[in-house]
C-alpha cells in the first residue's frame, strides 16, 4: 500500500463522481453516503490530498454546478456569497472591492491566478486551515456561515465554525452553502497583511484589521490573525482595549504588549513559534496604521 | 463516464474514468503533450491550460469536470502553420531554454493579454507568479510578454 503514496501524477484509487444540479440533490447524496463522501469544490486542496492518499473518499460530490451556491448578491446590510464562488470572481467584483475592501484585499493575495480561478471561498473556509487568508478577513468582518442539512438551514457566526486545524462544525451530511458578510460601518478603514516566504506561499502570519475613528477615538475595532493558533483567531481582548480610546503611541504599545499572551503559535516548516510571536506584533502595528490611514473612505 | 467538451475549437466526446485528471486525458489519451506534469500539487504552473478562457491547473482538475466546457491548450494556438505572436515573442527574446515551462507560461500570458492588453511589468510578474521557470529566469519572459503586447497594439 506504500505504492503511489507520494506520486502526484494520478489519483491512485477509484471513486464515484456525482455532480448534483440542486442543493436538495446534493444533500440526498451526502445523507446516503455519509463519511464515505467528500464535497469537491475547487479541488486545489482535496485533489492534492487524494493524490497522496491522505483521504480516500468513495464518493465525490461536485457542488460547482449548483446554481444557488454560485451566487454573489447583496442582502440586507451586506453580501451573501455562495460557497462555490471562485476567489477570482470576488477579486474581479467591483461591488466586493467597493463595499468589502478587506475581503477583496485578502482574496486577491491568495495563491496564483490559476489557483484563484479554481479555488472557492467555501473551500477555503471548510478546509479550516489556521492560516486561511479569507477566513481571517471574514472574522474581522464578523461574517456568518450558512449551512444546509437534512433538517433545514442554519446561520452561525464564522468564529464558531472553526474547531481546529481541518475541523469545522459541519457534519458529513451538511453543506456550507454560503457566507453572509455584513458591511463594515460607514467610514471604517481596513487592512489585510500577509507575511509569506514568497507571495505565492501560505501565510507565515496574516492579519486583518477594521477600524473606525470618530474625533480620534476608536469607535469600532475588529482584529483577526491567522497561523498563530490552531484556528483563525479574533483578538477580542485587544479590540476591547483599543475601543473607546485614542490611538496614541501608548495605547498602541499596550496593545502590542498583549499580542503574545493572545496567541499560541507553533513551530512548523514555515517559521518558528518564536518568530511568529515577534512578527505578530509588527503586523498588528502595520495593520492598525494602514487601517487608520484608510479611515474615512481613503484607500490607496 | 461519457463527457463532451470543446478542445481547441473542436467538439470532442470521450469516455473517462472519474479519477482521471484533465492533464492525463490531454497527454495520454488525446496526444496533446504541450501541458506538462511538473509538481502535481498546484505550485509550478507547467500544466496550465485555459478553461472557458481562464488559466487553470489541469493536474488538479478531474476530466469529468470539463464536461460541457471549453478547453484550450498550447496546441490550439497559431493559425495555418504560423505561430501565435506570443510564441514568436518568446523565441525572439530568448524566453525559452529547455521549454518545459513554456506552454504553461504562454497559456497564462495569453489569458493576461486577453483581459489586459497593455500590462505593466508589475502586472505581468504578478499574473505569471504561479508559473515557475528553472532555466532562463524571468527577465526574458517578461520581455516576451511586453513585446507581444506592443505588437498587438501596433496591429490594431
Amino acid at each position: 500500500m506504500e505504492i503511489n503514496r507520494v506520486n502526484t501524477r494520478i489519483i491512485p484509487f477509484r471513486f464515484e463522481y456525482h455532480s448534483p444540479s440542486s442543493l436538495g440533490e446534493a444533500l440526498t447524496i451526502l445523507s446516503r453516503y455519509g463519511s464515505e463522501a467528500r464535497i469537491l469544490a475547487g479541488g486545489t486542496d482535496l485533489l492534492v490530498d487524494m493524490k497522496q492518499r491522505l483521504v480516500e473518499p468513495r464518493h465525490l460530490v461536485d457542488i460547482k454546478r449548483i446554481p444557488e451556491l454560485r451566487l454573489l448578491r447583496e442582502d440586507v446590510g451586506g453580501f451573501i456569497i455562495g460557497s462555490a464562488v471562485k476567489l477570482r470572481e470576488l477579486e474581479r467584483s467591483e461591488a466586493i472591492k467597493g463595499r468589502l475592501p478587506l475581503l477583496h484585499e485578502a482574496v486577491s493575495s491568495m495563491g496564483s491566478v490559476q489557483v484563484r480561478n479554481m479555488a472557492t471561498l467555501g473551500g477555503n473556509l471548510c478546509r479550516a486551515s489556521p492560516s486561511a487568508d479569507a477566513a481571517v478577513a471574514l472574522l474581522a468582518l464578523e461574517a456568518e456561515v450558512l449551512i444546509a442539512g437534512p433538517t433545514g438551514a442554519k446561520r452561525v457566526p464564522l468564529e464558531g465554525f472553526f474547531l481546529g486545524p481541518r475541523a469545522t462544525l459541519l457534519r458529513p451530511d451538511e453543506i456550507l452553502t454560503g457566507v453572509y458578510v455584513p458591511y463594515p460601518p460607514e467610514g471604517a478603514g481596513s487592512a489585510f497583511i500577509k507575511l509569506g516566504r514568497t507571495s505565492l506561499d501560505l501565510a507565515i502570519v496574516n492579519i486583518a484589521a477594521a477600524l473606525k475613528l470618530r474625533g480620534g477615538i476608536v469607535e469600532h475595532c475588529r482584529i483577526a490573525m491567522g497561523a498563530v493558533a490552531p484556528k483563525p483567531l479574533r483578538l477580542r481582548n485587544i479590540e476591547s482595549l483599543l475601543s473607546g480610546r485614542e490611538l496614541t503611541p501608548e495605547a498602541l504599545e499596550e496593545a502590542l504588549g498583549m499580542v503574545e499572551a493572545s496567541i499560541k503559535p507553533i513551530t512548523d516548516i514555515r517559521a518558528t513559534a518564536e518568530y511568529r510571536r515577534e512578527v505578530s506584533k509588527v503586523l498588528l502595528r502595520d495593520a492598525l496604521k494602514t487601517a487608520t490611514e484608510r479611515c474615512g473612505g481613503r484607500r490607496s | 463516464m461519457r463527457i463532451e467538451f470543446t478542445l481547441n475549437g473542436r467538439r470532442r466526446r470521450v469516455d473517462v474514468e472519474p479519477n482521471q485528471l484533465l492533464l492525463n486525458l490531454l497527454r495520454d489519451e488525446l496526444g496533446l503533450t504541450g501541458a506538462k506534469y511538473g509538481c502535481g500539487i498546484g505550485v509550478c504552473g507547467a500544466c496550465t491550460v485555459l478553461l472557458d478562457g481562464e488559466p487553470v491547473l489541469s493536474c488538479l482538475i478531474l476530466a469529468v469536470e470539463v464536461d460541457g466546457k471549453t478547453v484550450e491548450t498550447i496546441e490550439g494556438l497559431g493559425e495555418g502553420g504560423r505561430l501565435d505572436p506570443l510564441q514568436e515573442a518568446f523565441i525572439e527574446t530568448g524566453a525559452i531554454q529547455c521549454g518545459f515551462c513554456t506552454p504553461g507560461f504562454i497559456m497564462a500570458a495569453k489569458a493576461l493579454l486577453e483581459e489586459n492588453p497593455e500590462p505593466t511589468e508589475r502586472e505581468i510578474r504578478e499574473y505569471l507568479k504561479g508559473n515557475l521557470c528553472r532555466c532562463t529566469g524571468y527577465v526574458n519572459i517578461v520581455k516576451a510578454v511586453k513585446l507581444a503586447a506592443e505588437r498587438a497594439k501596433y496591429l490594431t
